[in-house]
């Protein structure tokens, strides 16, 4: 009984982290000026929350665990099941900033200005030439 | 204190309420890559609510595997947009000859 508390109470705070995160995402994605900001937002927020939402998840796969010899015996399928989890968060963790960094270089090729202050973006072009 | 069932449901309300920025994103987004962006948000957005989803129906072990099909075929997704929509160098040669006459 004591260890299912304990187990839901960390798995729902990753998981509200989690959400905070999204919200932050979403946020950033509706009111961020131009795409690349807006990339910026969506990139990073999007990677860390679902990371977060899904450990979550694995964590209270051990909810009715028993840590004994008969307990491995009857439930190590649950094992292979956190297991799987973490791969998910392992392989969200890995793709999504690829796939950012591909989008946002397709983007920079395709000839999308950023929005700059102080520096023009023909002077941004020298340091970083468009192929 | 609410039972962890609950829990999981207002996740899961909560991550389908989220996607709606992003929607808006993907109608408004003035750019094409805009859009792609805000549709990659959705899809990691819908594989986390696949496995909220196998929380709820005691079936984790099988949506698992859905989620993680759909975190692929959504990353293949997003790379190969962005290959599409990335110029090619003889490409951009072309389009600057042609600014530099016009």
């Amino acid at each position: 009984m004591i260890q299912e508390t304990i187990i839901t109470i960390i798995s729902t705070l990753l998981i509200l982290c989690g959400l905070i995160f999204f919200l932050g995402a979403a946020v950033g994605l509706l009111r961020f000026p131009d795409f690349y900001t807006r990339m910026h937002a969506a990139g990073k927020g999007d990677t860390l929350s679902s990371f977060l939402v899904v450990l979550g998840f694995a964590v209270y796969q051990l909810h009715d665990f028993k840590f004994t010899e008969a307990g491995f015996k009857e439930n190590w399928w649950v094992l292979l099941l956190i297991l799987k989890l973490i791969g998910i968060c392992a392989f969200i963790m890995i793709t999504s900033p690829t796939s950012t960094h591909a989008l946002m270089n397709a983007g920079w090729e395709d000839d999308i200005e950023p929005e700059l202050k102080h520096k023009d973006a023909n002077e941004l072009e020298k340091d970083y030439p468009r192929k | 204190m609410p039972s962890f069932d609950n829990i999981v449901i207002w996740t899961g309300f909560a991550l389908f309420v989220l996607m709606i920025p992003a929607l808006w994103r993907v109608i408004k987004g003035p750019t094409a890559i805009d859009r792609i962006v805000a549709v990659n948000v959705i899809g990691t957005k819908t594989a986390v609510l696949l496995v909220v989803i196998g929380q709820k129906f005691q079936k984790v072990e099988m949506f698992v595997d859905f989620a993680l099909a759909y975190a692929l075929l959504n990353f293949i997704g997003s790379l190969a947009a962005s290959r599409f929509l990335q110029k090619s160098p003889c490409e951009r040669q072309e389009s600057k000859g042609a600014a530099t006459e016009s």
